[in-house]
């Protein structure tokens, strides 16, 4: 067979390409059986009462339950990051005291229901009748509320949510730390930065290309795990109104349907913002994930004249002035 | 504690003995470094050779002996005959005038190239990022890489990282500069330009310690070269002197099968 081609050049190779017979026959029958159960589901089928599905979707009161749900979840979230990356940090630390304190925290807060502990913080105020401020030792007292006053039922949601997500969080940051090449701390430690200087400026950024993918599931997890907030009991949010509403309605199904795109919604916004912090915290590394369908997934971010799409050099650097 | 004579000597290590649990890695290592003199180690693997670097800079603590930088006692402080140890936050600050150069680079990926040389001044020195900065891209000029600045670690080669990591090592301007088999990692045509920088280094004056199988370097730079075996000095003299013409009979083993 001839090499050469008609330049001088070595010849192209012009193949045809390998043939997936089984692969188109197989989406036409997932894409006959997803059209049926529509078409079923659409015409035939009135339990689902479409018609009041489309009168809840933009309800007023559902859409503030929406509203309850994503403060829910984005509070929590950020309560059980900022203690789980401590907790993490403390596991992880030279500290025996601090360690076994992460530890011990851990057992008791993975190793109970979620639900049992909001039902605990809903009983708070049984419990700890008062919150008093005094001075240590004495009879005085400084300040002193009744609890029922001092923490609103949606703030017990939040604090129940956040501490339990805490201890998933404490792991997944601990994993990511663990993941970083022990030779980064030495090169710091080697360079006279502090243990918490170490922590703060090379291990735990590096940490975050492996700790966001878990992350972005514990959100949306959260988001779900919101609906047991009846537990507390509180009843603003959106799994628990809708259910509210069909209560009075005797028609379930619609309201279910409603509380489902809505969550879907939710969960397809996050998805979004996980894939682009994802991109962020990739900076100086070899690969990316650029996404579903994309054929060469393989992109070097950050400056280089060779790197093959071009990854805007200055774009990776910009909004780091600490 | 008096000021350190400008003749006296760098680095002191004194009997110096290191063990991880039952296996002791350092038995008894005894070596002078002093100012502006440029030792090579050489021995076999797990002789020792990176471990007894690792307790000049205190990565790693001493079981046994002691061990002076410029005067100063590393890891520990003696008042009277007892022995303290350090505060994390005080053998970090002997930590920043000791520069350590490691075989596999360990640059910081996440960073770029000015951001890892500027990291340790900026954090620990606490310098302005604007000194900090001139005084990086000067550095990085200096060891040939001025047009890499802001490139990502992950980008350049072996070479140029090794480079990147001497620069960010002299940033926070060094009294001791230690080097951890720094060419060990390196592709063939690559140790030479790691090499060159560290020629230079020697030439320009600084206090060296380097763990090297380039015995071409050591003939050529170093003022001294050490053989370290089993956790002891064996052989000790000058590196032409020590490599043609060995007196211990380990020595000349080991050099038959490298030379």
């Amino acid at each position: 067979m001839e090499t050469t081609g008609p330049s001088g050049q070595p010849e192209r190779i012009v193949a045809i390409p390998l043939r997936h017979p089984v692969r188109n026959v197989v989406a036409v029958v997932i894409i006959l059986i997803v059209v049926l159960f529509v078409v079923d589901a659409a015409f035939f089928r009135p339990a689902y009462d479409w018609p009041a599905v489309g009168k809840y979707i933009f309800d007023v009161r559902v859409s503030q339950a929406a509203l309850v749900t994503i403060e829910l979840t984005v509070l929590a979230m950020v309560g059980a990051i900022v203690l789980g990356t401590l907790l993490a940090v403390m596991r992880l630390s030279p500290n025996p005291v601090l360690k076994s304190v992460a530890w011990a925290y851990l057992w008791i807060f993975r190793g109970t229901p979620v639900y049992v502990q909001l039902v605990f913080w809903g009983l708070l105020a049984t419990i700890y009748k008062t919150i008093s401020v005094g001075v240590p030792f004495s009879s005085d007292v400084l300040f002193s509320w009744t609890t029922q006053d001092a923490i609103s039922v949606f703030w017990l949601a939040v604090i129940g949510l956040a501490l339990n997500e805490a201890a998933y969080m404490a792991e997944i940051v601990r994993a990511g730390m663990l993941s970083v090449d022990p030779g980064q701390s030495e090169a710091s430690t080697a360079l006279g930065m502090s243990w918490s200087q170490t922590m703060r400026r090379i291990i735990i950024p590096q940490s975050m290309r492996v700790i966001i993918p878990p992350t972005g599931n514990e959100v949306i997890s959260m988001l779900k795990t919101t609906s047991l907030v009846t537990a507390v009991p509180l009843s603003t949010d959106l799994y628990t109104r809708t259910r509210d509403i069909s209560a009075e309605t005797f028609n379930p199904i619609p309201l279910l349907i409603v509380a489902s795109i809505w969550y879907l919604f939710f969960t397809s916004l996050l998805m979004i913002g996980q894939y682009f912090l994802e991109r962020r915290f990739a900076r100086g590394s070899r690969f990316v994930d650029v996404g579903p369908g994309v054929e060469n997934p393989a992109v070097l971010v950050g400056a280089t004249p060779t790197a093959p799409v071009a990854a805007q050099p200055d774009t990776s650097t910009e909004g780091r002035s600490s | 504690m008096t000021e350190p004579l400008a003749s006296s000597p760098m680095v002191i290590a004194d009997r110096v003995v290191k063990s991880f649990g039952s296996h002791t890695v350092l038995k008894d290592i005894s070596l002078t470094v002093n100012r502006g003199e440029v030792v090579c180690v050489i021995g076999p693997s797990g002789s020792g050779k990176s471990t007894f670097l690792r307790c000049i800079n205190h990565l790693e603590k001493l079981d046994g002996g002691r061990l002076t930088v410029d005067g100063e006692l590393i890891g520990y402080r003696q008042r009277g005959d007892k022995i303290y140890e350090l505060k994390p936050k005080e053998a970090a600050a002997q930590r920043k005038d000791i520069g350590m150069v490691f075989q596999r680079f360990n640059l910081f990926p996440h960073l770029t190239v000015l951001e890892n040389i500027m990291e340790a001044p900026l954090q620990v020195k606490r310098q302005s990022r604007a000194s900090a900065s001139a005084r990086a891209l000067e550095l990085l000029a200096r060891v040939g890489l001025a047009e890499k600045a802001k490139a990502y670690p992950a980008s350049l080669s072996g070479g140029q990282q090794q480079r990147v990591a001497i620069a960010r090592a002299l940033a926070m301007d060094p009294k001791l500069m230690l080097f951890d088999e720094p060419t060990s990692a390196l592709d063939p045509e690559l140790v030479g330009e790691v090499l060159d920088v560290m020629k230079q280094l020697a030439k320009d004056g600084m206090t060296m310690i380097v763990v090297t199988h380039e015995m071409g370097f050591a003939r050529e730079v170093a003022d001294s070269l050490v053989f370290m075996d089993g956790g002891v000095v064996v052989e000790r003299g000058d590196p032409r002197e020590v490599l043609t013409n060995p007196q211990q009979d380990r020595t000349k083993s080991f050099l038959s099968k490298v030379l």
